[in-house]
């Protein structure tokens, strides 16, 4: 049997006058200090593998004119060596996208971790027509397309009203990004953190509270 | 604890724990000199962990590697911390094996029964230097690029084989990208695993014939009733409490040398390896890094053109032979004791002489030969007498230690 | 017992080290020139922002600092991203983004006669006297192309692209002995914007971003470095202590 406590403590008594309390207490407390040492040796070390300068330089904050986007239209931009959507929505696209709240699994946008505090509300978004939101769909990072087309052409059933359909599994989402019920996707698509420099001019990455403070 | 029996009944577990731990006696009279063994294998471990995380940002092609350097010191998160460990961790490498080396020769740790493991132990120095030659390319800096063309077309001396063999070696005409990617190769594949081999064996076989000492006594000869050396202390938790001690002074001046001058003035990070491989601009003085400079000023001390074959094959024959007089030196001692404790004037004194020359070659090495930087004399004179007395220390070996006046070993260490 | 630690070190440690540590220096630099001291001390902020201008608007139109980039210096030295963007930042458009120069290696071969080197790293490779020197060593010589010439690099391709602050001046000299041409001094032949002293000042914090330039970690290492220190005579002790406690048994 390996004598696993010699390994902390090691008694081996030759002389009589062993004061195995202080050789405890010093066992102890070297192995301690040793151990948090080799634990700051590691941080560095282990800290190296974050993204580097040069990452979160290419990461940086995106700044999008959306003055050119017309009403039902979409723009990608990359963000992070992510797909970015920016759709303006249409007054009908808003109006019908509140008629399939109940075929959605969180209408309400209960996980929080989906979107920033400012979109969780019924349409995602600061400005009520702007969707800004990931292309990544959060069953398993596949790219969701586009389908705006309504009815049966969809190919998504006579009921379906526009939204983004994943081809990888077929999960649904609508036009706010929110996930149907009854597909593999678990949680509504991410919005990324965003904020308005100017009416038509939005920067993604920087978060609304960081860019008014 | 059912855990470790589980593994015990598949796996020796205990059994290599007592064997080379907690029952494996080692001489109770270790002193300073016996902490640089268990000091490089610290070292080696942190240079395969450090190395490790410096791949993951190096890239080893021509264009991009001087950059992937400086962006490892700049952009990556600590990576001027794990950069400066490897680097200032080469020097320190050279420096324990050196003081463990010169240990050996101190106590007669080479000697009979321990032929093997002073063999293995020079195959580990060879590689060695091997390992931080390959290394030192990596930078791709203007030294690191001089450095290997001037080492690599040493090559070129030896007759008929030399130049191609030399093309071989880098893949090129020159120092060139297929040289840098097949150094990367050799760096961090070929060598490391080589010297994980090799340390193995060079532990298994001090355990196998136990450790010397500085009386140079067997500690076998002496067992009590259990059988166990009564000079003799269980290396745990002994020289594990011991070696803790000693490995947090050298973590102490290791990492005062990183954080405070990793640079060393120059001799652990050299100037022009600042500026990148540049292949129409020499340095002034190519000078290989101190580990390595003893044997090339030998080599360069060799400036006798009357020599058959012309003086640059003699001086790479010389360096050779320099390195190689190390493997004889278990046979080329004939002295009847082991330590310098109880050994003569003869060899206390030629022994001062080697290490003296040792570290003057060392210091010529990174020197103009033509300048005079000791006294009197030009280095090179310094360095034609250094290498004089450096084979004389060998070569003269069976002689003097066999007439040295020795006094008698005592049956027990003091 | 004859050869203890004491007496070894004694007799072949410590003479060696004296002689390895001396001109160690030399070892490393090969430079022989007589440099002027630019007494770095990075430590002084302000002198690291004032010498960041003068680098961003003068070295940066030709030289690149292609290993460095704006944020990281702005960071350091305290700069805030207004002042960053407005008045350092004319070659690149986010803070992220490395020191270089549009300036192609070609054109820079047509205008200069060779490429302008990278600047990151030249107070290691050259050292900061070398800097210091240097860039306080021009002089008129209508015999090089530039009009210019420089006492610490004889015949060099670069102008003097500060001469507005220095003024222009003219180098004597003379022969000495053994026959080499020595710097006798300098004529001012016409007034610049700034006094001798003031020039030198203005240098010598580019000198000390430069240095800074070459190695931006050097801000924080001395500062880490301390507390490891610390840290580990704390364990050496805690060790020795140790070590000590269980060796009662052998001694």
């Amino acid at each position: 049997m390996l004598p696993i406590h010699l390994l902390i403590y090691t008694e081996v008594v030759m002389t009589d006058e062993v004061n195995s309390g202080r050789r405890r207490l010093l066992t102890t407390v070297t192995t301690g200090v040793g151990l948090a040492g080799a634990t700051a040796l590691a941080v560095p070390l282990v800290a190296s593998m974050k993204p580097s300068a040069r990452a979160l330089a290419a990461g940086a904050p995106v700044e999008v004119e959306i003055d050119d986007l017309a009403p039902g239209q979409m723009k990608v931009v990359e963000w992070r060596g992510k797909p970015v959507w920016i759709l303006r929505r249409t007054d009908q696209m808003l109006e019908e996208m509140a008629s399939v709240t109940g075929q959605l699994s969180d209408p309400d946008s209960q996980v929080v971790e989906q979107q920033p505090a400012y979109a969780q509300n019924a349409h995602r978004s600061i400005r009520p027509d702007v969707l800004v939101v990931l292309g990544v769909c959060t069953h398993l990072g596949c790219a969701p397309s586009k389908a705006f087309d309504k009815g049966g052409s969809s190919g998504l059933g006579d009921d379906w009203v526009g939204g983004f359909f994943c081809p990888c599994h077929g999960s649904k989402f609508d036009l706010s990004g929110r996930v149907y019920k009854n597909v593999p996707a678990p949680t509504n698509l991410v919005v990324p953190p965003h904020s308005y420099v100017s009416e038509n001019r939005i920067v993604i990455g920087v978060d609304e509270t960081e860019a008014t403070a | 604890m059912s855990l470790i029996n589980w593994i015990d009944d598949r796996f020796p577990l205990s059994k290599v724990w007592n064997e080379h731990m907690a029952q494996y006696y080692a001489p109770k009279n270790f002193n300073f000199w016996y902490y640089f063994g268990a000091l490089s294998l610290v070292v080696l471990v942190l240079q395969i962990v450090t190395g490790i995380i410096l791949t993951m940002h190096y890239k080893p092609d021509a264009d991009l590697a001087f950059a992937s350097v400086e962006y490892i010191m700049r952009d990556v998160p600590a990576g001027w911390f794990v950069r400066y460990l490897h680097g200032v961790g080469a020097s320190m490498f050279f420096l324990v094996v050196y003081l463990h080396m010169f240990r050996a020769m101190l106590y007669g740790s080479h000697r009979k029964p321990r032929e093997l493991i002073w063999l293995l132990g020079m195959v580990i120095y060879v590689a060695l230097m091997a390992e931080a030659f390959f290394g030192y390319l990596l930078p791709w800096g203007n030294m690191s690029y001089w450095g290997a063309q001037v080492i690599i077309s040493l090559f070129g001396a030896i007759p008929v084989i030399g130049e191609p063999l030399a093309e071989w070696i880098r893949g090129d005409f020159v120092v060139s990208d297929a040289t840098l990617n097949r150094f990367f190769a050799f760096h961090v594949i070929l060598l490391p695993l080589l010297l994980a081999l090799l340390v193995y064996l060079h532990i298994v076989a001090l355990h196998k014939v136990g450790s010397n000492n500085p009386d140079g006594v067997e500690i076998k000869k002496n067992k009590d009733k259990d059988g166990n050396p009564v000079d003799g202390v269980p290396f745990h938790p002994y020289y594990t409490v011991k070696d803790t001690f000693g490995i947090a002074v050298f973590m102490t001046v290791f990492l005062g040398i990183v954080f405070f001058v990793p640079e060393f003035g120059g001799w652990f990070l050299e100037k022009d390896n600042f500026a990148p491989a540049d292949i129409l601009q020499t340095p002034p003085d190519i000078v290989p890094l101190w580990y390595l400079t003893p044997y090339y000023s030998i080599l360069r001390a060799v400036t006798f053109e009357w020599l058959p074959g012309g003086a640059k094959l003699w001086g790479v024959i010389a360096m050779g032979a320099a390195i190689v007089m190390f493997f004889f030196l278990p046979w080329l001692d004939r002295a009847k004791v082991r330590s310098i404790r109880y050994r003569g004037w003869m060899y206390k004194t030629a022994l001062t002489i080697f290490a003296v020359t040792f570290v003057m070659l060392g210091y010529l090495g990174t020197k103009n030969p033509g300048h005079v930087d000791l006294f009197l004399f030009k280095n090179v004179i310094w360095a034609q007498i250094g290498l004089v007395l450096y084979f004389a220390f060998f070569l003269l070996m069976p002689i003097y230690t066999r007439l040295d006046p020795t006094k008698p070993e005592p049956d027990r260490v003091g | 017992m004859t050869m203890t630690i004491k007496t070894l070190i004694k007799r072949l440690l410590l003479p060696v080290l004296c002689m390895l540590w001396a001109p160690a220096g030399i070892a490393a630099g090969g430079g022989n020139e007589n440099l002027d001291s630019a007494y770095i001390n990075l430590s002084d902020k302000v002198s690291l922002r004032n010498g960041a201008h003068t680098f961003v608007n003068y070295c940066l139109s030709c030289h690149e600092a292609s290993y460095m980039r704006y944020e990281r210096m702005a960071d350091d030295l305290g700069i805030d991203r207004e002042t960053l963007k407005r008045d350092m930042m004319f070659a690149a458009d986010k803070p992220g983004e490395l020191m270089t120069v549009n300036m192609s290696d070609e054109d820079a071969k047509a205008w200069f006669g060779v490429v302008p080197p990278d600047l990151s790293l030249t107070a290691r490779s050259r050292g900061p006297d070398w800097i210091y020197t240097y860039l306080r060593g021009f002089y008129r010589d209508e015999g090089t192309s530039t009009g210019w010439n420089n006492t610490l690099y004889p015949n060099v391709a670069m102008p003097h692209v500060l001469y507005q602050w220095e003024g222009m001046r003219k180098a004597n000299f003379e022969t000495s002995p053994n026959g080499a041409k020595v710097l006798a001094g300098y004529d001012q032949l016409s007034p610049g914007t700034m006094s001798a002293q003031e020039y030198d000042s203005a240098i010598r914090d580019l000198t000390n971003f430069m240095v800074y330039l070459a190695e931006p970690a050097k801000l924080v290492r001395y500062r880490i470095g301390f507390w490891v220190m610390v840290f580990m005579l704390v364990f050496v002790g805690l060790s020795y202590l140790l070590k000590k406690e269980y060796w009662r048994d052998v001694h």
